[in-house]
């Protein structure tokens, strides 16, 4: 039974936690405005981290009290009386004790039969989302469908198997012919912000609507670019954001062309694209979460993406 | 009177109480329930100590009603050929529309998960306000966020279950917020979703952590929250006078935990 304890071991009203939080803020905002600030916030935060860390341990030391040693049952040998023996020391404790040795194997044991029903069994839950999540390059029908300088929705299923849930959009505009060879703008429906679909901005011509296996074309009157009906985010004909919160450009899809077909390929980010049509210089990335930045010093938050 | 015969409400009584006697001989339950319930504490408590209690009944209720929802619900997002709606979609509005009752257990299950985030965050304001966090409570409290993030993993998740547009794309958001968090949101996002994309494997993964992951985790840390409760005790409120040493004393505690069960003056008084 433990006596009621008279002095809890609450630490004096400190002002350090102030400066820590202070200092973190400041390396925040240094990450994003510049190194220097950067610097100066670890600076801050470490600094008077330690002088917290100080504070609390020097006001509230556990005094422990001093052992007593113990009533010397290994202690050296009682001196001997006149004549007699000396009393023997006591045996030294046993090196390998039994108790020991069966406590630790059956620790021990538990713990590899544990380890082999768990592991798989977790690895089952966490490895597949992050295996084989390549698409195949997905047939959208002739090139005939789409008509020069006009954005057609485009739906298709992405993967068979799985049926509908894989429905996916993206729009497609030809831009004519550039170097003798075709060229598209394939913007994927996916906001920049957190994944809603964006919505062409401008009538559609449901009558002009084709079908070509699982894809449904459905072209659009003229649009002057995207919305996004979540939260608003708004993109210019090229993706571009204009306005919002979106962090980039929409994505687009890469695209080959086979016997006069229109195959969509990987999607990939864009931060940006200078230009429009068939001369625009689009600066790629590796494809990212909806509201990571892909370029600029935000963009390190993001150094590994899982494969896509 | 060795030989004293018993009186009748004395045989009454035994006999009623045979079966607990027998429970209490074997298990010692009855004494556990007894001194889990019929704990000592500070005489000038009031309502707002019970918003703790009042949410462990809101999860109790979540649970019990989940179980039975979980008896009609279908986590499938393929489309039923007939009626072209997906079967998820399909069953609950099966068990809302058909089943006897579903929509008042539904109902309950639904608000109830208001009802138990708003419970926590009453609690844990109170808690806060009341200074109950503080030595030897602290652990406690670190239980309790887990407890608070537990449950708004439960709201999150339970929100994709009906399968309909604001379910799917409110999913959607909130995956997408996840996968914002630095350096490890990317890889938390795409296990969440089961792969890049929602697909076909995300609806029955978030019923799976909606009905087995976390409430497994929930049952685990309500046990080891309401065992600090009961180890360490009820603390007075800021304004009691008997915590401040002014009002009328207990007398001393007999479990030799007085100082944690009505905290004694501060050291340095302000």
């Amino acid at each position: 039974m433990q006596p009621p304890d008279e002095h809890p071991h609450v630490p004096g009203p400190s002002l350090w936690p102030v400066g820590v939080a202070i200092g973190i803020v400041v390396l925040l905002v240094g990450l994003i405005v510049s190194w220097y600030i950067a610097g100066i916030g670890a600076l801050m935060a470490v600094v008077f981290g330690f002088l917290w860390v100080r504070d609390l341990t020097a006001g509230t030391a556990l005094v422990h009290a001093p052992e007593v040693p113990p009533e010397s049952p290994t202690g050296p040998a009682l001196p001997a009386p006149a004549g007699g023996p000396a009393m023997p020391p006591a045996a030294p404790e046993e090196r390998y004790p039994r108790a020991k040795f069966l406590e630790l194997s059956t620790l021990g044991l538990g713990g590899v039969i544990g380890g082999i029903v768990t592991v798989p069994a977790v690895g089952f839950m966490v490895i597949p989302p992050f295996l084989k999540q390549g698409q195949k390059d997905h047939d959208l029908g002739p090139l005939s469908d789409y008509p020069q300088g006009k954005y057609v929705v485009a739906t298709f299923t992405a993967d068979a198997s799985q049926g509908d849930v894989s429905r996916r959009t993206a729009y497609v505009r030809y831009n004519g012919q550039q170097n003798g060879l075709p060229s598209f703008t394939i913007i994927s429906n996916h906001c920049a912000h957190l994944g809603c679909p964006v919505q062409p901005n401008g009538p559609l011509d449901p009558k002009g609507t084709k079908q070509f296996a699982d894809v449904t074309l459905i072209p659009t009157v003229s649009i002057a670019g995207f919305g996004c009906p979540c939260h608003g985010g708004q993109y210019d004909t090229e993706g571009n954001r204009i306005a919002g919160p979106p962090v980039r450009a929409l994505d687009r899809y890469s695209f080959s062309i086979r016997n006069g077909h229109l195959f969509l390929g990987r999607p990939f980010s864009v931060s940006h694209v200078d230009g429009s049509g068939a001369t625009a210089v689009i600066h790629k990335w590796t494809q990212s979460f909806p509201g990571e930045p892909v370029n600029g010093i935000e963009s390190w938050l993001y150094p590994v993406q899982p494969p896509h | 009177m060795a030989t004293r015969r018993l009186t009748r409400s004395q045989q009454l009584q035994q006999t009623i109480l045979y079966p607990l006697d027998w429970l209490e001989e074997r298990s010692g339950l009855v004494g556990g329930v007894k001194y889990f319930l019929f704990r000592k504490v500070p005489g000038d408590i009031n309502w707002f100590q019970t918003l703790g209690s009042a949410a462990l009944t809101a999860f109790l209720v979540q649970a019990l009603t989940g179980v039975i929802l979980a008896m009609y619900y279908k986590p499938d997002p393929t489309i039923d050929p007939v009626t072209h709606l997906p079967v998820a979609y399909q069953s609950v509005t099966h068990i809302t529309n058909d089943v006897f009752a579903g929509w008042l257990v539904r109902g309950m299950h639904r608000w109830g998960a208001s009802v138990f985030i708003i419970l926590m965050f009453l609690h844990m304001g109170r808690v806060f306000l009341f200074g109950a966090y503080k030595y030897p409570r602290e652990l406690n409290w670190i239980i309790g966020v887990l407890i608070l993030a537990s449950g708004l993993g439960e709201g999150f998740t339970g929100y994709l279950l009906p399968w309909d547009q604001t379910a799917y794309w409110a999913t959607v958001v909130g995956i997408n917020i996840n996968g914002t968090a630095p350096f490890l949101g990317p890889f938390l996002a795409q296990f969440l979703q089961g792969g890049t994309y929602i697909n076909a494997d995300t609806l029955p993964r978030f019923y799976s952590i909606h009905m087995l992951l976390i409430p497994g985790a929930l049952f685990a840390l309500i046990g080891l929250h309401l065992y600090l409760v009961v180890r360490l005790g009820v603390t007075s409120p800021p304004w009691s006078k008997e915590a401040a040493g002014t009002g009328p004393l207990e007398p001393p505690s007999q479990n030799g935990r007085s100082g944690l069960v009505s905290p004694r003056a501060r050291r340095r008084g302000r």
